[in-house]
């Protein structure tokens, strides 16, 4: 078997899209670091896929620099088949049976392993004979992730691929994609609404909202930074003081306060002193939050 | 598991380290991989991977090339020493705290220490061995 490289990198620079009146991306600067799994979360329209197209090199931008592993991926031999962009779309012959399907990718990618496809197709129960014209919409992501995983391809992009898949089935995936990605490490891009059920796959979170990138770091800072307060609503006010508060809630006389920026060892005794509760916020909230429309205006020119 | 307010890598390094103090882990037995910590608990595998760098630097755990990260000898005692340490801060200094609160006498507190420790002669946690346990090769 050959070893895949540990995974390409990618580098937008100043990156705009265009169709028409609409700005899917807006000057668009961002790095994936390669060999990471990064975590690709925005609201719906808010360019994810478009990014994808663009490093699978299904369209070029309208201006700005595409760099994957170094290179332009537009009409570039090297960097094409090293691409595996999944789409919730599909992008497989319906008419042709899964095995055909097979034999069809595996040729354009050299680095495809029919031994990880056969596991896969037993893991979600898929008949090789049968063609994906036919599948439920479950079954249609679940042959996207086989033909994603199986290419093993150095950078390889799923958008939506969870859709329509039961719990079981999506959990499956997540155990088969680790799996693979731990003993052939590569770079992933994950994109899904599902918050939180991939915020501990990804190593790296990219935001975007409304083509603009909002928050590009590692997962595991971008979560310290969130925290909830919960206590006395005037020790809460009080402690909260002076900080980004992303959202309050009340219930009698008890606040949980939001608050973004982290906080230091001296905060955490302070707010036991003051009976004060400190605790962690799901990435999914600060995702609802940090892409909230009414906070835009206050955002202002913070990156 | 591991949805604390902490970085799941230090949740991760913490707990190894209670199962060193606990003796669940022995001096020289392999820990689990990254790849299985990533896919048992449903983790990127660096997140692992950085909680085992944690405690290769503070000599809890040591690599074998190609094998493995396995407890390092004299790791539990150096863990009971940190701890015992912090034992009073950590542990002793919010029961004096809480009982000043809801008014219990220091003294009834000491009683309820003394009658506790002589009704469990077996606590799991007591001095340290004399030396490491030999590895057991049979044992995996």
């Amino acid at each position: 078997m050959t070893a895949t490289t540990a995974g390409w990198g990618v580098e937008l620079q100043g990156v705009t899209q265009r169709f028409g009146d609409v700005v899917a991306l807006d000057d668009v600067s961002l790095t994936v670091r390669p060999g990471t799994i990064t975590g690709l979360l925005g609201r719906n329209g808010s360019g994810k896929s478009t990014l994808g197209s663009l490093l699978a090199a299904f369209r070029r931008p309208t201006a700005g620099r595409v760099l994957v592993d170094g290179e332009e991926p537009w009409e570039n031999e090297r960097v094409v088949p090293g691409v595996c962009f999944v789409r919730e779309s599909g992008d497989v012959l319906d008419d042709f049976s899964i095995k055909d399907n097979l034999a069809y990718v595996s040729g354009a990618r050299p680095t495809f392993s029919h031994e990880l496809a056969g596991e896969l197709l037993d893991l979600f129960e898929l008949d090789p004979k049968r063609k994906p014209g036919k599948f439920s919409r479950g079954k249609k992501s679940a042959f996207g992730i086989v033909l994603g995983l199986a290419s093993r391809a150095p950078l390889t992009i799923l958008d939506e691929v969870h859709l329509g898949l039961d719990a079981p089935s999506r959990y499956a995936f997540y155990d088969a994609l680790l799996a693979d990605y731990a003993a052939h490490p590569r770079t992933i891009v994950l994109s899904s609404h599902l918050i939180g059920e991939i915020e501990r796959l990804v190593e790296d979170v990219v935001v975007l909202d409304r083509g603009r990138v909002l928050v590009a770091q590692d997962a595991e800072t971008l979560r310290a930074e969130g925290v909830s307060v919960t206590g006395p609503a005037a020790a809460v006010e009080a402690f909260v003081a002076g900080r980004e508060v992303l959202a309050t809630q009340r219930l009698g006389g008890t606040t949980q306060a939001t608050v973004r920026g982290g906080v230091a060892e001296g905060d955490v005794r302070r707010a036991r002193q003051d009976g004060l509760e400190l605790g962690p916020v799901p990435l999914q909230d600060l995702f609802v939050h940090l892409t909230d429309p009414q906070r835009a205006t206050h955002v202002g020119g913070a990156r | 598991m591991f949805d604390g307010r902490d970085p799941v890598y230090l949740q991760i390094a913490d707990q190894i380290r209670q199962d060193v103090l606990s003796g669940a882990l022995a001096a020289e037995e392999q820990v689990m991989s990254t790849t299985q910590y990533a896919t048992t608990f449903r983790i990127n595998p660096a997140t692992a991977a950085k909680a085992f760098a944690q405690l290769v630097d503070e000599g809890v755990l040591y690599k074998r090339r190609g094998v493995g990260m396995f407890v390092a000898p004299g790791a539990r005692e150096r863990l009971v020493a940190d701890a015992r340490e912090s034992f009073f801060a950590d542990t002793v200094d919010p029961v004096a705290d809480a009982a000043r609160v809801l008014g219990i006498d220091v003294e009834d507190v000491v009683a309820r220490l003394r009658t506790r420790a002589a009704s469990e002669p077996a606590a799991p946690v007591t001095a340290p061995p004399a030396t490491p346990a030999a590895p057991e090769e049979g044992s995996r």
